[in-house]
């Protein structure tokens, strides 16, 4: 089962970084050694791995025995043949101790010991095997704070199931007839089996109910935790007193059903966080500091001061924001502007924290500390625009504000009713109000809203989208505007090769050699664009070679902000800037001319022979013209706020059919934007990637953002859809309509349930039987309509989704089998069904 | 009556094996990498 070798996936990986590296690895070996001295751009210089070893040491922890734990993400890890490959490839290095890959989180922990090799191997392996990877900071105290949230709530519903399992045995044989005696005994084992598990699993209701009183109002948790303790009570009262009275059932039983529910909830929440969260930290964790005798030395990135002067190597990001004082560079300044076209930058130009370092070496003083920051700033617009969101209510919790004093009025009357009709007989009375709090069912109305939500996030699953939780998919429901980022929004944000003109095949080598020496987004493009057209077509062979020809290219270096330049056959060989290119080619006619109509944004060209015309374009995403179209049909209107320049926006809006588009906006100025839709009383959909949106996604009534966005995009997000397409936007949005539609059902059975069931119990018709029948059944009734969910039709792209397959493929698997399997993954095996659709999707491929 | 009194502590002691067991196996951490156990089956060591 080694899929990883043969699927595409290596090749998606490529995108980033791990094909285009190997192969970059293997260029090297053809191409002379003679490597310019700003390294070959990704960082594993010798210069830069300085700051990579601190980094990777400054974010392991140590163990007791002196070795390291270190926790990386590989959001690509999806089977198998990468748990093992990753594993083993790892073991093989001496300094590795252990290294265990979990695949549900998509994390591998490994325990090295710093005296027997350095932690930056652990990357460059990881690396070599072709997965894009993170480290992850110090243990997110939120996450490990849900994870044993989790595993309590499992545990009590494993206590709550053995309970009502017993307890049913119980009163199975006294429903059947069991004589005066042996009723006595079971009902006092049932209670001796109830109390401790009801002051077990009752737990997290009781706590709940406690802190809602406290604060002086009325949740669900109130009447739920009401019924079970009063059920109890009134049970251990009778069985020590002989009578028949007891509901010791139908107390656990809710327990355990409610707890299934609760249990769904808290793991559809976990499992969004798990895949969502976990990613790349933006701020670089330190620096080199540049001292006044020439020395450099690691600072932390909390430790920078104003004034500091830091060196920055190519493929690093900024710490802190800072002005250039020597050296010039490309950066890729995406966070700010959410573009990915890289930009040149001389000495003077201000740079902002986080913002990547693409090919040259730059010093700059720190004009700011990281608390002072860009990064810092946004963080804070975010944390406002949060508390803004706070106040949404869900829709269990109104329905609970409503719910729950009726349901206690009701027990009050009918307690007051029956003193009146009995005559003061306060005991009966007590028992027939008991016995309405009981079967006004907390069950089903409890149940009513998380089953679907469950669903519901599994369907979304199954097309490829994550939701944070429930409530994100009933603020989804409400959405009449959708307002979409442009660049890796709306179209892919990653350039492509799209046209190139006037090539020769005897190039090819050359043109490989250099650009696959740069980690320039362009050059990445046009090594993807080369393999893609020719290394097939056998033109190229795989080591970047031309088919029988032996290039010798040297001298090969970067001139940042220019491009890449080398000597073939005592010839100079350019690739970059169309200006910088032509002043060693021939260009006939009017130069400018030639490349000023087309876009083309390279040329490349041995010396005294013509150019060659490479032209990039950021294509839009797959189906995003059809899932705008489908948007509007469905009564939403779209607008887009770009960073990006407003003739370029404008163009895309054209081409999109929207009207209302706004360029040149920075982050500060999209949140403006989104918090004035908001006011005017519209619920806004935000749909953006970049750090620059994080605000708005924040600000919006409800946002999503693709897999391949920001962490911090993703973050503020409540959706994150996977498979690349944008389809996900309409398909959300609709099973969100759905998922609420399914919730209102719910409730309606739930409550014509209660009208039936509320009359028998005031007028003192219930029995402990009639009430664990009636609960299950109204419980179940809910439960089955829910699945019905997994039946409904959605948007359908006409485009496949390219971009993502490893995602695609783990993403598919879980939902499709989520639903026939939900029996088995109550609660104990959420996650467990992932595998299996894996598989299906493995055996697709050809080994 | 006199089976029950063996009967009902054999099932109270099977139902509290399988919650012991059940606990055990969370604490362990059997349940922490469902996917993977899932998928290591497949490999070939």
């Amino acid at each position: 089962m080694s899929c990883c070798s043969t699927t595409p996936l290596g090749k998606d990986c490529s995108s980033g970084d791990g094909l285009s590296k190997n192969t970059r690895s293997k260029a090297d070996a053809v191409v002379s050694k003679q490597s310019a001295p700003a390294g070959c751009g990704c960082g594993c210089g010798a210069g830069a791995s300085n700051g990579l070893e601190e980094e990777v040491r400054s974010l392991s922890t140590p163990l007791d025995n002196g070795e390291q734990q270190l926790v990386v993400v590989i959001p690509a890890m999806h089977c198998a043949g990468c748990i093992s490959k990753i594993e083993k490839g790892l073991h093989a290095l001496p300094q590795v101790v252990s290294a265990r890959a979990n695949l549900s989180t998509r994390r591998v922990t490994i325990v090295w010991d710093d005296r027997l090799g350095q932690g930056s191997d652990l990357r460059k392996t990881i690396s070599e095997l072709g997965f894009e990877h993170h480290l992850l900071g110090q243990a997110d105290d939120g996450e490990s704070h849900l994870e044993a949230q989790g595993r309590s709530l499992l545990l009590c519903l494993a206590v709550a199931g053995f309970a009502s399992a017993n307890i049913m045995l119980l009163s199975v044989s006294v429903w059947s007839g069991a004589d005066h005696a042996t009723t006595q005994l079971f009902h006092l084992l049932s209670g001796l089996i109830a109390v401790p598990a009801v002051a077990f699993a009752g737990r997290p209701f009781f706590a709940s109910a406690l802190s809602a009183l406290r604060n002086g109002h009325l949740n669900m948790d109130v009447p739920i935790s009401l019924a079970v303790l009063l059920s109890l009570a009134m049970g251990v009262f009778e069985s020590m007193n002989g009578g028949h009275e007891a509901y010791f059932d139908a107390c656990v039983t809710l327990l355990f059903f409610l707890l299934i529910g609760r249990t769904l909830d808290h793991h559809m929440r976990l499992k969004a966080r798990g895949a969502v969260a976990s990613l790349a930290k933006l701020t670089a964790p330190g620096a080199l500091e540049v001292l006044d005798n020439g020395q450099t030395r690691y600072v932390a990135s909390q430790d920078i001061s104003e004034g500091m002067r830091l060196r920055v190597q190519a493929g690093e990001r900024l710490p802190v924001d800072g002005v250039v004082m020597s050296g010039s560079t490309d950066v890729d300044r995406s966070l700010v502007t959410g573009e990915s076209d890289p930009v040149s930058i001389a000495p003077g130009s201000d740079l902002e924290a986080g913002v990547l370092n693409l090919t040259g070496s730059i010093d700059l003083q720190a004009t700011g500390t990281a608390d002072t920051s860009f990064l810092a700033e946004i963080q804070r617009m975010m944390e406002a625009a949060e508390q803004g969101r706070g106040r949404y209510r869900r829709i269990a919790d109104r329905m609970a504000s409503i719910y729950a004093p009726a349901v206690h009025l009701l027990a009050f009357i009918t307690f007051i009713g029956w003193l009146f009709v009995t005559g003061g007989d306060w005991k009966t009375s007590l028992y027939v109000a008991i016995a309405v709090l009981i079967i006004t069912c907390p069950c089903a109305l409890g149940l009513a809203v998380p089953v679907v939500h469950v669903v519901g996030a599994s369907r979304l699953f199954r097309e490829g989208i994550l939701v944070r939780d429930g409530g994100a998919l009933e603020r989804m429901a409400e959405v009449d505007t959708a307002v979409f980022d442009k660049t890796g929004t709306l179209t892919k944000g990653e350039p492509r090769l799209d046209h190139c003109e006037g090539l020769q095949a005897e190039d090819l080598p050359a043109l490989y050699a250099l650009a696959s020496r740069s980690s320039h987004p362009a050059s990445k493009a046009v090594l993807q664009g080369l393999h893609d057209r020719f290394l097939d077509a056998g033109v190229l062979s795989q080591d970047g070679t031309g088919a029988g020809s032996v290039t010798a290219l040297s001298a090969i270096k970067e001139v940042p902000g220019l491009g890449m330049e080398g000597i073939m056959g005592g010839k100079r060989v350019r690739l970059g800037r169309p200006s910088w290119v032509a002043d060693i080619a021939v260009v006939k006619g009017d130069a400018p001319a030639m490349y000023a109509g087309s876009n083309a944004s390279l040329m490349f060209a041995c010396e005294g022979t013509r150019p060659a015309v490479l032209s990039t374009r950021d294509a839009l995403r797959p189906d995003a013209r059809a899932s705008v179209a489908h948007l509007s049909r469905l009564g939403i209107s779209n607008q887009i706020l770009s960073g990006d320049r407003r003739d370029k926006v404008w163009t895309l809006g054209a081409e999109l059919d929207i009207s209302t588009v706004e360029g040149d906006l920075l982050p500060g100025e999209k949140l403006k934007h989104i918090e004035k839709l908001g006011a005017d009383g519209r619920k806004t959909l935000m749909v953006g990637d970049g750090l620059n949106d994080a605000p708005a996604l924040t600000a919006a009534h409800v946002s999503m953002a693709p897999a391949s966005a920001s962490e911090v995009g993703r973050m503020a997000s409540d959706f994150v859809f996977l498979n690349g397409s944008l389809g996900a936007v309409p398909v959300a949005y609709e099973i969100s309509k759905h998922t609420g539609r399914f919730v209102r059902q719910n409730f309606g059975l739930a409550l014509l349930y209660n009208a039936i069931a509320v009359p028998l119990a005031m007028t003192g018709f219930v029995t402990p039987l009639i009430a664990a029948i009636a609960m299950s059944a109204s419980s179940i009734v809910v439960v089955a309509n829910s699945m019905r969910l997994w039946q409904v039709r959605v948007f359908k792209g006409s485009e496949t989704a390219m971009q993502g397959d490893e995602d695609r493929i783990g993403a598919r698997g879980l939902g499709s089998n989520l639903g026939p399997n939900l029996g088995r993954s109550l609660g104990l095996s959420g996650t467990a069904t992932i595998a299996s659709g894996g598989q299906a999707d493995q055996q697709k491929v050809p080994a | 009556m006199n089976h029950l009194v063996i009967l009902i502590p054999i099932a109270l002691g099977l139902g509290l094996a399988g919650l012991f067991a059940f606990v055990w196996c969370l604490r362990s951490g059997q349940y922490d990498d469902l996917d993977g156990a899932a998928e290591r089956i497949l490999t070939d060591d």
